[in-house]
């Protein structure tokens, strides 16, 4: 495998070729059936580069992301292992790290993760041992200096592509690309952003990024996704933590007739898309839509983001491991 | 807690009385080297804690960053973080977790811009905290090094990223 190459995975390839990438975010189940996964994954499969498996996203327990990440590997889907810093301390991260490697993941996104107060079980502990940023750098040195963080040797380190999080859309504006700026130092290789529904802000922090050279050190990915109604948007914007989506849009829906509603989400977030498209310093897009995967895939392919590029496998797998429809039944 | 946020919003005044207290603290160094830094912790604790309390809603980490995070207490941030806000911050500026408290980093961000001192210090990359010295006097941490103890593989940027705001 080629040495300049921080991972095995192949969005790590589709950026570093200069392509627009497209990543996706899986729903996770509520259940104990591998299949509920793979259904998901199906959909997501062919039109997008890689598959983000949330660490219990809004404080909901769902199935873990590192038991996803180990049944779409099996399958040879390539998942991007989300890891929040609100549940585990640093022991158990770094051994969760290890051991999703081991399985096959090449991505990591780090996040600090919602508050328990945004979930459903708002009685638990919150851990908070490390910020996404110490998390980011932890995981850095485990990969390229072959350690735990206290020292200890790794006999193979893991080959990771290191993502982070990025939301240009809440305050403190001015700082948010500062903020970026150290997770870059730290050691982030790609960035995921909250939902864009606000272009213009966004292009005002783009020239920012630019400014401060940082669109040359890391591939940054607009967050997209579709909105269902105008019930929908204002739910997320008061009860989803950091997501901003202006009145106008809102306005938007509110004046489309019922059963047109659905459609016009959908095109808001094509628009969304070539918008940012455009803008200098953008690497692609991940689109997230709660609940409603059917329509990520129409989403890609109205935005003329079809067919995904097959560098290292097929769309959506990593270029090691190759799938084993056996495996994909039967679960173990 | 009120007069504690009229200093607060004083981040310049703030920031000369802690390179003064720093001075005194590192020139008191032999004096206090001698009494024993034990000792000392168990007598300093008390009142920093108090005095800190009241000004910083201070938490006690022993690893004290104020000067470098716009003399504001990042511990009393619900997530704990130490290198700036999360992405939950509302668009008053306000806290995810506590809607009618502003966001520590909002406030923290603000008050650095008007610390010509340690305000770029806000930009550095903050170490995993070491939860060994919670309680304990981060004066007295600071004289001994206990509080730029780093875990062993960590690779300390000392260097700010971007200096120029
Ligand atoms: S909004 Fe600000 S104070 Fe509240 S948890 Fe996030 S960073 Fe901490």
């Amino acid at each position: 495998m080629n040495n300049e190459y921080k991972s095995d995975g192949r969005l790590e390839r589709v950026l570093r070729s200069g392509r627009f990438a497209v990543t996706a975010e899986l729903n996770p189940p509520d259940s104990a059936d591998p299949e509920e996964v793979y259904q998901a994954a199906l959909v997501l499969s062919e039109v997008c580069d890689a598959i983000n498996a949330t660490d219990g996203s809004g404080a909901h327990c769902h199935m873990s992301s590192v038991a996803i990440c180990a049944l779409l590997t099996r399958a040879g889907y390539a998942p991007i292992f989300q890891v929040s810093c609100r549940d585990r301390n640093r022991i158990a991260i770094q051994g969760d790290v290890l051991g999703a490697a081991a399985m096959g993941v090449s991505n990591v996104l780090c996040l600090t993760g919602d508050d328990v107060t945004a979930g459903d079980q708002p009685q638990a502990k919150r851990v908070f041992d490390f910020d996404s940023i110490q998390l980011l750098r932890t995981i850095k040195i485990m990969r390229d200096q072959g350690m735990f963080l206290s020292g200890r040797k790794l006999t193979t380190p893991p080959r990771l592509f290191l993502g982070a999080a990025s939301n240009p859309f809440v305050p403190p504006y001015d700082w948010r690309p500062y903020r970026l700026a150290k997770k870059i130092e730290a050691g982030a290789d790609f960035i995921q952003s909250q939902y864009c529904f606000d272009v213009p802000r966004f292009r005002q922090f783009m020239q920012k990024v630019r400014d401060l050279g940082l669109h040359e050190q890391a591939f940054f990915l607009v967050g997209v996704g579709p909105l269902r109604s105008e019930k929908a948007a204002e739910f997320m914007r008061t009860k989803v933590p950091g997501v901003h989506i202006p009145d106008a849009i809102i306005e938007r829906l509110r004046k489309t007739p019922k059963e047109k509603k659905v459609e016009e989400g959908k095109r808001i977030c094509v628009e969304i898309i070539q918008q940012v498209r455009e803008i200098e310093g953008v690497s692609g897009v991940h689109v997230m839509a709660y609940r409603q995967e059917e329509l990520v895939a129409e989403i890609i392919s109205e935005a003329g983001l079809l067919p995904r590029p097959r560098i290292g496998g097929l769309p959506a797998q990593d270029s090691k491991v190759r799938p084993r429809r056996g495996n994909r039944v039967n679960g173990v | 807690m009120k007069f504690g946020q009229w200093l607060q919003n004083h981040p310049h005044f703030l920031e000369q009385t802690y390179w003064l207290t720093h001075r005194v603290f590192t020139w008191l160094d032999p004096l206090i080297a001698r009494l024993g830094y034990e000792r000392m912790d168990r007598w300093l604790r008390g009142p920093e804690e108090w005095t800190k309390r009241i000004v910083f809603d201070c938490r006690m980490c022993g690893q004290c960053i104020l000067h470098s995070t716009g003399m504001t207490c990042s511990m009393s941030c619900p997530k704990n973080l130490r290198n700036g806000p999360c992405g939950g911050v509302r668009a008053n500026g306000h806290c995810e977790v506590f809607p009618d408290k502003p966001c520590v980093w909002v406030q923290a961000y603000n008050r650095s811009l008007e610390m010509p001192r340690y305000g770029d210090e806000i930009l550095l990359i903050e170490p995993p905290v070491n939860r060994q010295l919670e309680g304990s006097s981060a004066w007295i941490n600071m004289l001994t090094g206990q509080d730029k103890v780093v875990p062993k593989a960590w690779d300390q940027i000392e260097v700010i990223p971007i200096a120029e705001k």
